[in-house]
C-alpha cells in the first residue's frame, strides 16, 4: 500500500458563480504516469475543475497541491510555471506561423542578436521527436497540417515547457478513428515518460481504451474515483447520470401507441445513407406522419449532427433525403423551412434567440424570413399570432413587447417553440428543448409535443434525459460515436435502462430483445471493451 | 406625484441615445449666438423670396451627410461598415459632371436626369461589388469597402482623366442651390429620401431582418433568414445614397474635384451614426439618430468656420466635441455621474480616462 504521492492533489475545491455553486467540495488526484479520465454529464463541473487547475478561475475554497507544494494560481502563467499545461478543445495555435514557431511560441531560444531561429527549430524538432513526430518539417506553416496533426503539435507545444501535467480537454471531438489512435499512441508514449495526463472525452469507448483511472463528477459534486478496469459501463453511466439503474427501470413507456405497420405506410421523410464527414456516419432513417421519434445518445453521439442534416442547418455530404417520396437537397435552414421542417436548437443562446429583439419579433422571425422582407406580416396578424402562442404555451410574462433576453430560459424556449409552430411544420425537430429549464416549463413543453403529434405533426425529440425520450417517443433511435447503433419501438415494456444497455453494450450484446428492429444485425461482437481499439467509426458503416 | 411623473419622463428622454446629440446641436448654436447675437436670424431675400441665414446654410450642408449617414446606419446595423461612401460620392459626381460636360445643352432637364440616372447606376454597381465581396465571397466588410474606398478615387480620376471637371446645367444646379417655398431644395430632397428609406425599412421587414442578423447572425440563419441577399441590398442602398450625396455635393459648385469631393466623408457618416446611438457592433439602429448625428456634424462644421477657429486646430476641436459627446453617451461614464451624486467613490479612476481618449481621437 505504498501509494506514491500524487503530482496534483485538489482538496475540497469549491467555486461559486453568482447564484450557482459550480463546484462543491470536489477532490481530485492525479498521479505521475497515468491517464486519468474526468467524467460527468454536461454541466457536471468538468471544465470548471480544469479551469481551476489551470488558473483560469480562482477557487473560493479548498487547496491545490502540485508536486507536494500548495499553490495559489492567479492566472494560467502561474499554472504553467508549476508544470501544468493544457490543450483545449479548440486548438489554440497560430495557424499562419510555422510548426516550429508554434511549438516554441513564447519559449524561443535567444542568442546574442535576438531569437536564434536555428536553435529554436532544433528544439522544436526535439520536442516533436518525443512524440514520435520528428518527420514534421518545422518550417512549414501550421495550416498545412490536418486538425488532428495540429492537435499533436499543440501537445508538443505543451510539452516543450517541460510540463509534468498535461490536460487534454475533449481532444478527440473532431478526430476520426485513425487519428484518435495516433493521439492515443502519443498519450501512451508520454504516460510512459512519467507525464500525468488528465483526459476528458464524451466517448466511453475511448475512456476505456486509454484511461487508467477516472473521477466522476455530478452536479458540481465529487462522485468518486475509480480504477477504470474496476468499473463497468453500466456502473459508470448510472454514476454519471446519478440514478440507480433500478430506479430507471421502474419508469415505463407511458405513451400509448397504436401499433403502426411501418412497412405499409409511406414515410413522411426518409434518409438513406445520409451523413456528413466528421460529424455523422451514413444513416438510414424513416419518420412517419404524426410520429414522435426520439434520438437517444450521450452528448457527442451524433444526435444533434443528424438532426441538423434533416433541417439543412448543415448540408449532408453524402446519401439522400426524400420528403413525401420526392428527393430534396437541403442547403441551408431556409430550404428546410421551405419544406415545412423546423428545428429548435439545443444552443438556445447562440443559435436560438435574437436577444435584443422582442418576444413578438423573435416569434415571427421564421415566418417573416420565409415570406421575405418585402412582404411584411401586417401588425394585426402578428399580434394575433403572438397572442395565440403566448396563451397556448403559457409564456410568462405575457408581454409581446418585452425583450426576449429578459425572459427566463424556460420562457425563452417557449417563445422559440412558438416561432417554429407558427411556421406550421410537418416535421418539428426539438433538440434538448427541456434542458436547463424549470420543471413546470418542462412539463408544459412535453405536453405541447404530445399534442402536436396528435395533430399530425411529426416530431424528432432529442434529450439527454432518457426518461423523457421514453415517455414521449413512439420510436427511439439510439446513437453512439457518431453513428446510429439501433432503433427501438417504444411500448409498455421499454425502459430507459434498455437504452442505457444498448449504448453501453454497443457491439457486446444485443440489448432489449424483441423490441429492437435492426440494431446490431451486422456488427461483429469483437468490440470488446477491453481491447484497446476505438470502434468509433469508419469500418462499421452499415 | 406630478414631479415623479416628470422625472421618469425626463429620464426616458435622457436615455434616448440621440438626446445628447440634440443637446450638443443647441449648445453649438448657443455658442454661435454668444459670438453674434444675430446668428439665428433669418431674413427673406426680397428678390426671390428665399430664406437666408446661417441655419439655412447648416441645413443645406447637412444634406449629403444625411444621405450617407442613413445608408451607413443600415450597414453598421448588419455588423458591417462601409468605408467607400466618400469615394462613391466622388465617382458619382465625376460621372454626372463628365456626362453633362459631354452632353452640353445647359438648360436641358433630360441631360440632368440622364446624369443623375447614370451616376446612381454606377454607384449601385460599386455598392453591388461591395455587397458581393461581403455577402458571397465572405470578405470582411472593413477590407472589402477599404478596397472600394481606394479604388473609387482611382475610378473617379479615370472618368475625369484626372482633371477637375466643370459643367453647366441649370436643372442640375437647382438641385443643390435652388429653393422651393423659401426652403433649400437640397435639404427637402434629403429629408424626403430619408423618410422614404425610413418607411421602406420600418414598414417592410427589412429593418427587423437587418437587426436580427446584426444581433445574432447564427440564430438568424437558423430562423431561415438568408443573409446574402439582405447584405447585398444594404450595401447597394448605402452606395446609391452615397451617389445621391455626391450629386448634391458637386451640384453646389458644378465642379467635381476628384481628390476633394467626398473626402473623408465616410468618417463623418460613421460619427453621425455613432452619435445617433447605433452601436458599431451592429444590431439595433436608429435612423432618427443618424439624422440627429448628421445635423450635428453639419452644425459643427459651420460653427468651426463661424468661430474662426484656425484650420490647423479644426480637427482637434471637432474631436473634442465628439469625444465629450461619446463620453456622455457611455453607460459607464453616466454610472460615474450617478455615483458621484451619492458617495464620491469611483471618482478618481474616471478622471485619467478622459484626456487619454481625446488624444487618441485627435
Amino acid at each position: 500500500m505504498t501509494e506514491p504521492l500524487p503530482i496534483v492533489e485538489m482538496r475540497d475545491i469549491s467555486i461559486e458563480f453568482p447564484g450557482v455553486k459550480a463546484l462543491d467540495g470536489v477532490d481530485f488526484r492525479l498521479f505521475q504516469g497515468e491517464v486519468h479520465a474526468l467524467m460527468g454529464e454536461n454541466g457536471a463541473g468538468k471544465s470548471t475543475l480544469i479551469k481551476a487547475l489551470t488558473g483560469v478561475y480562482k477557487i473560493d475554497g479548498g487547496s491545490i497541491i502540485v508536486a507536494g507544494q500548495e499553490r495559489q494560481f492567479h492566472g494560467t502563467r502561474d499554472a504553467q510555471s508549476a508544470g501544468v499545461s493544457t490543450v483545449y478543445q479548440e486548438v489554440n495555435l497560430v495557424t499562419n506561423l510555422s510548426i516550429g514557431e508554434n511549438v516554441m511560441l513564447g519559449h524561443e531560444i535567444r542568442g546574442t542578436f535576438g531569437v536564434n531561429w536555428r536553435a529554436t527549430h532544433a528544439a522544436a524538432t526535439d520536442a516533436l521527436a518525443k512524440l514520435g513526430l520528428e518527420y514534421l518539417d518545422t518550417h512549414k506553416p501550421l495550416s498545412t497540417l490536418s486538425i488532428a496533426m495540429q492537435q499533436l503539435v499543440a501537445i508538443s507545444r505543451a510539452m516543450a515547457v517541460k510540463a509534468k501535467v498535461l490536460i487534454l480537454d475533449e481532444p478527440t471531438s473532431s478526430l476520426d478513428a485513425a487519428e484518435v489512435e495516433g493521439l492515443f499512441a502519443v498519450m501512451r508514449t508520454l504516460r510512459d515518460q512519467g507525464v500525468a495526463i488528465l483526459f476528458v472525452s464524451h466517448f466511453l469507448d475511448q475512456i476505456y481504451a486509454i484511461s487508467d483511472r477516472l473521477t466522476i463528477l455530478r452536479n458540481g459534486r465529487y462522485e468518486g474515483e475509480y480504477l477504470t478496469r474496476d468499473l463497468d459501463r453500466h456502473a459508470l453511466i448510472s454514476k454519471m447520470i446519478g440514478k440507480d439503474l433500478g430506479a430507471l427501470s421502474s419508469l415505463g413507456g407511458n405513451r400509448r401507441v397504436e401499433q403502426r405497420d411501418y412497412d405499409a405506410e409511406a414515410p413522411l421523410l426518409a434518409a438513406k445513407g445520409l451523413g456528413r464527414q466528421g460529424s455523422i456516419e451514413p444513416t438510414d432513417l424513416d419518420i412517419h406522419t404524426g410520429e414522435v421519434v426520439g434520438f437517444a445518445g450521450l452528448l457527442g453521439s451524433g444526435r444533434t449532427e443528424l438532426a441538423r442534416l434533416l433541417y439543412g442547418a448543415d448540408r449532408a455530404g453524402e446519401g439522400e433525403l426524400t420528403l413525401h417520396g420526392k428527393r430534396v437537397d437541403l442547403k441551408n435552414p431556409a430550404d428546410g423551412l421551405g419544406k415545412r421542417i423546423a428545428f429548435s436548437t439545443e444552443n438556445r443562446r447562440d443559435e436560438g434567440i435574437v436577444a435584443d429583439l422582442t418576444v413578438r419579433e423573435n416569434m415571427i422571425l421564421a415566418i417573416q424570413a420565409e415570406r421575405g422582407w418585402a412582404r411584411p406580416i401586417p401588425r394585426k396578424e402578428q399580434d394575433e399570432l403572438v397572442e395565440k402562442y403566448i396563451t397556448a404555451l403559457n409564456v410568462r410574462p405575457a408581454d409581446p413587447n418585452r425583450l426576449i433576453k429578459n425572459l427566463s430560459g424556460g420562457n425563452q424556449q417557449k417563445v422559440l417553440l412558438g416561432r417554429w409552430l407558427a411556421t406550421k411544420p410537418e416535421l418539428l425537430i426539438l433538440d434538448e428543448p427541456t434542458r436547463g429549464i424549470d420543471v413546470g416549463a418542462k412539463a408544459e413543453i412535453q405536453e405541447a409535443v404530445a399534442q402536436l403529434a396528435e395533430d399530425g405533426v411529426s416530431v424528432v425529440f432529442i434529450s439527454s434525459e432518457l426518461e423523457e425520450v421514453v415517455r414521449l417517443s413512439e420510436r427511439i433511435v439510439v446513437l453512439k460515436d457518431h453513428q446510429k447503433i439501433g432503433e427501438i419501438v417504444n411500448g409498455p415494456g421499454v425502459t430507459a435502462q434498455q437504452i442505457v444497455d444498448v449504448i453501453a453494450a454497443h457491439g457486446v450484446a444485443a440489448a432489449a430483445e424483441s423490441d429492437i428492429i435492426d440494431a446490431e444485425a451486422d456488427v461483429e461482437p469483437s468490440n470488446d471493451p477491453d481491447t484497446a481499439h476505438t470502434p468509433a467509426s469508419a469500418e462499421e458503416e452499415s | 406625484m406630478s414631479t415623479a411623473a416628470r422625472t421618469t419622463w425626463l429620464r426616458e428622454l435622457i436615455r434616448k441615445p440621440f438626446f445628447w446629440g440634440v443637446i450638443a446641436i443647441f449648445a453649438l448654436l448657443a455658442l454661435n449666438v454668444i459670438k453674434d447675437p444675430n446668428y439665428l436670424a433669418l431674413s427673406v431675400n426680397p428678390v426671390n423670396g428665399n430664406l437666408v441665414g446661417n441655419v439655412v446654410d447648416i441645413l443645406r450642408a447637412s444634406a449629403p451627410i444625411l444621405m450617407i449617414a442613413v445608408g451607413m446606419s443600415l450597414v453598421i446595423a448588419t455588423g458591417g461598415i462601409d468605408l467607400s461612401v466618400g469615394s462613391v460620392m466622388a465617382v458619382s459626381g465625376a460621372v454626372a459632371m463628365v456626362f453633362m460636360k459631354d452632353a452640353g445643352q445647359s438648360g436641358s432637364v433630360g441631360v440632368a436626369l440622364g446624369a443623375i440616372g447614370l451616376a446612381l447606376l454606377v454607384s449601385a454597381i460599386l455598392g453591388a461589388i461591395n455587397g458581393v465581396l461581403v455577402a458571397y465571397i465572405g470578405l470582411q466588410p472593413f477590407i472589402s469597402t477599404l478596397i472600394m474606398m481606394l479604388a473609387g478615387r482611382g475610378i473617379a480620376k479615370v472618368i475625369t482623366e484626372g482633371q477637375n471637371t466643370s459643367a453647366t446645367n441649370d436643372p442640375f444646379r437647382w438641385i443643390a442651390n435652388g429653393f422651393v417655398i423659401g426652403l433649400p431644395v437640397v435639404f427637402l430632397f434629403a429629408i424626403i429620401i430619408v423618410i422614404i428609406v425610413g418607411l421602406v425599412v420600418r414598414r417592410s421587414a427589412l429593418g427587423l431582418m437587418i437587426e436580427a442578423i446584426g444581433i445574432n447572425p447564427k440564430a438568424s440563419r437558423m430562423a431561415g433568414i438568408k443573409p446574402t441577399g439582405l447584405l447585398l441590398t444594404v450595401y447597394i442602398l448605402s452606395a446609391v445614397l452615397a451617389g445621391v450625396a455626391g450629386i448634391m455635393s458637386v451640384g453646389t459648385v458644378m465642379t467635381v474635384d476628384v481628390s476633394r469631393t467626398g473626402y473623408q466623408m465616410e468618417l463623418d457618416a460613421i460619427l453621425a451614426v455613432v452619435i445617433g446611438g447605433t452601436s458599431l457592433a451592429g444590431g439595433k439602429f436608429s435612423i432618427g439618430g443618424a439624422v440627429v448625428g448628421a445635423l450635428l456634424i453639419a452644425t459643427l462644421d459651420k460653427t468651426i468656420v463661424f468661430l474662426g477657429i484656425s484650420s490647423s486646430a479644426t480637427p482637434a476641436f471637432k474631436a473634442i466635441v465628439i469625444v465629450v459627446l461619446c463620453l456622455l453617451q457611455s453607460d459607464r461614464v453616466r454610472g460615474w455621474f450617478v455615483q458621484r451624486r451619492k458617495p464620491p467613490m469611483l471618482r478618481t479612476p474616471s478622471l485619467p480616462a478622459e484626456p487619454k481618449k481625446q488624444e487618441v481621437s485627435a
